[in-house]
């Protein structure tokens, strides 16, 4: 399959890439790890007049623990996420996720701000960003702006970036001790989109109760889903199986499916609740909770 | 049409060629330097038939603009021979019957000897793990493991 014709920018600077991006308005798209928009353009799902790579700009790959954040590099590749000592000790939940996307090829050129800029509410990046409480640096002609993840996503395949926006970091805050966190996900196969998958991020308090709580939901929804009355009901609870049970169950609550040939609406509505409870089971182990 | 001059080495040779903006690196290949061991499968992003190495990293050349590809070094299925003499993963594949129709079997060598460059003494799960974008549709599985193990038993002893 061959994409329709468009023109092909590689700026080296993000001033000049951002510069394109306003000559070109709504014509251009970012290109970064390109593992979803050239397949949307090899099959004519999307077009493009302009592609802007902005794989030539130096600086944008970076995996760091800075001010009280991690930072990702917008431009940051999945492998580096899969390979990084920091994120697997530190991060399981990104280590989770980084391990199920697509499959390691893909994963080589894929990026997590890709992951997010595309908006796909099956893509799982979103759900385990909603779960940390992550922010997203966005560049464009006026300086950077910071847009908190629960903003961030508009509707299906679309973000609150502006048409000369570049994602260029994802800012995550560093978790205190006594944090856990999960990403679960149920595929038919190794580089299946999820059917559903619950990612979960938990803090314990001194005296063992849960003290802050994250859960994000992938593909039960037009858009990722931040599960927040399960959220609301963990503070304060102690970690046990009664409240994981009733987390899960308030969880699903908040998932709206399609049937699709994934599964019926009832079948994915259950399993945002399994999975959530395996995920939140597992953040809690991995807080020291258990 | 817009077209731009890449300089890529595949194989260690340098080629400089003009090419479409819209043009594919598996097209690149095949289509414009008559390398037709990179196969062509699903297209789609799925199958890992069209896998080559783009500096030093396994990729799906259906998914990779050629001009994405300029100043990079690529290897192909082409470049694992050499001097009549075949790679150590092309003779494990031979030894092991790790093909049977033939038409993974590109991707799944150059995704073979990609892992083995990050990780000579790969357990069977690293194997697994690595080869899980490379699909085999003749479900041979089990003994592209065993090809792959022997590769990397073979470099263990040279």
């Amino acid at each position: 399959m061959i994409p329709a014709s468009f023109d092909y920018h590689a700026p080296s600077s993000l001033a000049d890439a951002i510069a394109l991006l306003q000559q070109h308005g709504d014509q251009a798209k970012v290109l970064s790890g390109g593992q979803s928009l050239l397949p949307l353009l090899k099959l004519r799902l999307g077009a493009a007049e302009h592609l802007v790579d902005i794989g030539r700009i130096p600086g944008l790959e970076y995996i760091k623990e800075e001010g009280g954040f991690l930072r990702i590099g917008g431009r940051t590749r999945e492998s580096m996420l899969e390979r990084s000592e920091l994120i697997k000790s530190k991060y399981p939940i990104l280590y989770d996720t980084a391990l199920v996307i697509a499959d390691p090829l893909v994963r080589n050129r894929a990026t997590v701000g890709g992951n997010l800029a595309h908006a796909d509410p099956a893509n799982d990046h979103p759900a385990t960003m909603l779960a940390l409480g992550a922010e997203v640096v966005a560049t464009g002609a006026r300086g950077e702006r910071i847009i908190p993840i629960t903003d961030f996503f508009t509707g299906i395949f679309s973000t609150a970036l502006a048409p000369d926006e570049i994602l260029t970091e994802i800012r995550i805050p560093a978790p205190p001790p006594k944090s856990g966190g999960a990403y679960i996900k149920l595929e038919r196969k190794v580089g299946d989109f999820a059917t559903a998958a619950a990612a979960v991020q938990v803090t314990l308090g001194p005296g063992g109760d849960i003290e802050r709580a994250g859960i994000g939901l992938t593909a039960v929804g037009p858009m990722p889903i931040k599960a927040v009355d399960a959220e609301r009901f963990l503070l304060h609870k102690p970690p046990d199986s009664a409240t994981i049970t009733e987390a899960a169950r308030l969880a699903a609550t908040a998932a709206a499916p399609t049937a699709d040939r994934r599964g019926s609406v009832e079948y994915k509505r259950e399993m945002a609740r399994v999975l959530t409870a395996r995920a939140l089971t597992r953040a809690i182990e991995r807080a020291g909770g258990r | 049409m817009a077209t731009h001059t890449i300089k890529v080495t595949i194989n260690g040779t340098p080629y400089e060629r003009s090419v479409e903006s819209r043009l594919l690196l598996v097209h690149f290949l095949r289509d414009e330097l008559r390398l037709t061991g990179t196969h062509i499968g699903c297209d789609t992003t799925h199958c890992g038939a069209c896998t080559v190495i783009v500096d030093g990293e396994p990729v799906k050349s259906c998914t990779v603009l050629a001009v994405q590809a300029d100043g990079s070094d690529v290897r192909t299925v082409e470049g694992l021979e050499q001097d009549g003499k075949l790679h150590p993963i092309q003779e494990a594949f031979w030894q092991e019957h790790g093909l049977q129709c033939g038409f993974c079997t590109p991707g799944m060598m150059m995704t073979g000897v990609a892992l083995l460059g990050h990780n000579p003494n790969p357990s069977e799960t690293d194997i697994r793990h690595a080869i899980s974008g490379n699909l085999c549709r003749c479900t041979g599985y089990v003994n592209i493991v065993k090809s792959i193990q022997h590769a990397a038993s073979q470099r263990g002893q040279s």
